[in-house]
C-alpha cells in the first residue's frame, strides 16, 4: 500500500530536519498533528513553528527566518496558504529576493464537501505570476519526494501542490522533465496532462491517435522536451485545476508553429456544490469520459489504426 | 448530531456553539423563517463556518430548513456542507468557512444599515482559534472606532488557539472601545444576559467559555 502525497511529505521532511538543520518549517495548524504524531514537534521544537491560525503571518515569518539564512518549507490549506496569503507570498518572499518551498493539501476539488471556502483551482494560476518560482503539480508520493528534494537542495522558491487525488504510479523521474507516455502518427494531435490526470487521461484516449506527454511542473515548462514531441498542429492541454492555466508557456514553447491549443480544465471554480472529489472532477468533465470527449470534439482525434 | 447528519469532522466545533446558537435564535434575533428577507431583519452572521451542523439543526429547528433535508447532509445533491452556503441555504446571512470573513462583513452590513432602521441588529458568531487571523483585528479596531453600536460579536471560546489570549479575549475587544460581557457559554440565562446587554455607543462582544475542545 503506497502512502499519501501528504504522509510523504511530512516524512521526507523529517528527514530534511535531520539533515540540514537550515531547515525550518512554519506551519499555521494545518499539518500540526502529522508532525507531531511523528515526534518532529518534539525533537525541533525551534525548528517547527506554528504561527496558529494565521496564514498571512505564517509567509511573513518564513520570509523572515529566510532573511535569516534559513531554508523554509512553509505547509497549509492551499486556499489559505496560496489565495489568502498571496500579497505575502508576493512582497514577503518573493520581493525580499528570499526563497521558500511552499507545499499545500487541499487541490482544487480534494476537499469537495466543504464547499467553496475549501476549493483551490486558482492556486497554480497565481503562483505561476510569480517571477523566479516553480510551480510543481506532482502525480504521485514518489513525484512528490523527488521535486520536495530537489527544490529543498537547490534553496530555490518553489509551490508544491499535493493532492489525495494520485496516479497509480510515478510516471517520471526527473524533475521538471516532461515525460513521453505514447507516441501518435507525426500528425496525430498531442495531449499534455499535468498532475494526478494521467492515469484517467490513459484511459480516455485508449484507443485514439494520439501523443501523450506528462508534466509535473506547468512552470518553468519543459520546452524542449515538448518541441520536440509536438508533430502535429493540434494540442490538447489537460490540467486539474483553472482552465487555461499553463496556456502562455505552451504557446511560448511553439510561438513559431502553427498549431491549435485547446485547454482543458475547471472552468466553474464555484459550482455549489459538495460530495465527493470523483462527483467534482465528474462535474467538471475531467473524468475519463470527459477528457474523452474533449479530446475528440477538439481534434476530431481518429481512432489509431482506422 | 453527528449521527444524524454524517458530519464527524467538525462534532467539536459545532457542539460548542449551539447553545448560544438556540439562545440567539429562541430569544433575542428578530427573524423568521415565513420573512427571511424582511428588510428589518436581524443580521446573524456565522464567522465560524466550520461545524455548521449545530447552526443547521436550530435553523431546523426553528423552521428554516425542512428536516428531511438533514438526511444528505455533505452530498453532491445536498444543500447542506460542511461549510454554509447563504446562496443554498434559506435564513444563512453569508457563506463562510474560511475563517477570519465575518466580522468585516458584519462592520461593513453594520454600516450599510445606516441610521434609519434603529430596531436592526448585526450578530457574528467567531472562535478564539478564529481570533488568531488578523483580519479579525482590523474589524475590531473599525468597529470601535465607528461606534458601531448595533453590532454584537460572539466569541466561543474552547481555548483552541494555538498560542492563546492569556490576558482575556474580551481586553483585545475592550482597547478597541467595545463593551463586553463574559458568560458561561452553556448557562442560557447568562448567555441571554450577555447578549441582550445594554450598550447604546459602542459595539459589544460576548465570550461564551465552554471549557476546553467542547
Amino acid at each position: 500500500m503506497i502512502d499519501s502525497m501528504r504522509e510523504r511529505f511530512t516524512r521526507v521532511t523529517g528527514d530534511l530536519l535531520r539533515t540540514d538543520d537550515r531547515t525550518v518549517v512554519v506551519l499555521a495548524v494545518i499539518g500540526h498533528s502529522l508532525f507531531a504524531d511523528q515526534g518532529l514537534t518534539h525533537r525541533y521544537p525551534q525548528r517547527i513553528i506554528d504561527v496558529g491560525i494565521r496564514e498571512q503571518a505564517q509567509i511573513g515569518v518564513a520570509g523572515g527566518l529566510a532573511l535569516q539564512g534559513f531554508k523554509p518549507i512553509v505547509s497549509g490549506y492551499a486556499p489559505f496558504l496560496i489565495d489568502r496569503a498571496y500579497e505575502q507570498i508576493k512582497l514577503d518572499l518573493a520581493h525580499q529576493g528570499s526563497s521558500a518551498v511552499l507545499v499545500s493539501v487541499g487541490a482544487s476539488w480534494d476537499s469537495s464537501g466543504s464547499g467553496r471556502t475549501h476549493l483551490a483551482p486558482e492556486d497554480v494560476a497565481l503562483m505561476t505570476t510569480l517571477p523566479e518560482w516553480s510551480v510543481h503539480v506532482p502525480g504521485h508520493p514518489d513525484e512528490l519526494e523527488l521535486l520536495l528534494r530537489h527544490e529543498h537542495g537547490l534553496g530555490s522558491s518553489a509551490y508544491i501542490r499535493t493532492s489525495i487525488q494520485s496516479n497509480s504510479r510515478p510516471y517520471t523521474t526527473a524533475p521538471g522533465r516532461i515525460s513521453t507516455l505514447r507516441h501518435g502518427s507525426d500528425a496525430a494531435p498531442t495531449v499534455l496532462v499535468m498532475g494526478p490526470l494521467v492515469d484517467v487521461t490513459l484511459d480516455a484516449v485508449r484507443d485514439l491517435d494520439v501523443t501523450m506527454l506528462y508534466a509535473t511542473t506547468p512552470r518553468p515548462l519543459d520546452t524542449g522536451a515538448l518541441r520536440a514531441e509536438v508533430t502535429g498542429t493540434d494540442v490538447v492541454l489537460i490540467e486539474p485545476y483553472l482552465v487555461g492555466t499553463s496556456v502562455a508557456g505552451v504557446m511560448k514553447a511553439l510561438s513559431d508553429r502553427p498549431i491549435r491549443l485547446f485547454a482543458h480544465g475547471v472552468t466553474d471554480p464555484d459550482i455549489r456544490r459538495y460530495g465527493t472529489p470523483n462527483e467534482h472532477r465528474a462535474a467538471h468533465h475531467l473524468d475519463a469520459s470527459g477528457i474523452r470527449e474533449f479530446v475528440i470534439r477538439s481534434t476530431a482525434a481518429p481512432v489509431a489504426g482506422r | 448530531m453527528s449521527l444524524m447528519t454524517g458530519d464527524e469532522k467538525h462534532s467539536e466545533a459545532a457542539t460548542s456553539t449551539l447553545d448560544v446558537l438556540w439562545i440567539l435564535y429562541d430569544r433575542v434575533l428578530n427573524v423568521s423563517p415565513t420573512n427571511p428577507e424582511a428588510k428589518t431583519r436581524d443580521r446573524f452572521y456565522l464567522s465560524k463556518g466550520h461545524g455548521p451542523m449545530a447552526y443547521y439543526a436550530v435553523l431546523t429547528a426553528k423552521g428554516f430548513l425542512d428536516p428531511s433535508t438533514l438526511h444528505d447532509f455533505g452530498s453532491f445533491h445536498s444543500q447542506l456542507g460542511h461549510h454554509p452556503d447563504r446562496q443554498l441555504v434559506n435564513g444563512v446571512e453569508i457563506s463562510s468557512g474560511s475563517l477570519g470573513h465575518g466580522l468585516a462583513l458584519a462592520v461593513g452590513a453594520t454600516i450599510g444599515l445606516g441610521t434609519d432602521q434603529t430596531d436592526t441588529r448585526v450578530f457574528c458568531l467567531l472562535g478564539d482559534g478564529e481570533l488568531d487571523e488578523g483580519s479579525n483585528h482590523e474589524a475590531i479596531a473599525l468597529a470601535g472606532r465607528l461606534g458601531l453600536f448595533r453590532l454584537t460579536a460572539i466569541v466561543i471560546d474552547n481555548q483552541s488557539s494555538m498560542h492563546g489570549w492569556p490576558n482575556g479575549i474580551e481586553r483585545r475587544f475592550e482597547v478597541e472601545g467595545w463593551t463586553s460581557a463574559v458568560v458561561d457559554g452553556r448557562d442560557h440565562e447568562e448567555i441571554h444576559r450577555g447578549l441582550v446587554a445594554s450598550h447604546h455607543e459602542s459595539p459589544h462582544v460576548v465570550v461564551a467559555n465552554v471549557g476546553s475542545r467542547s
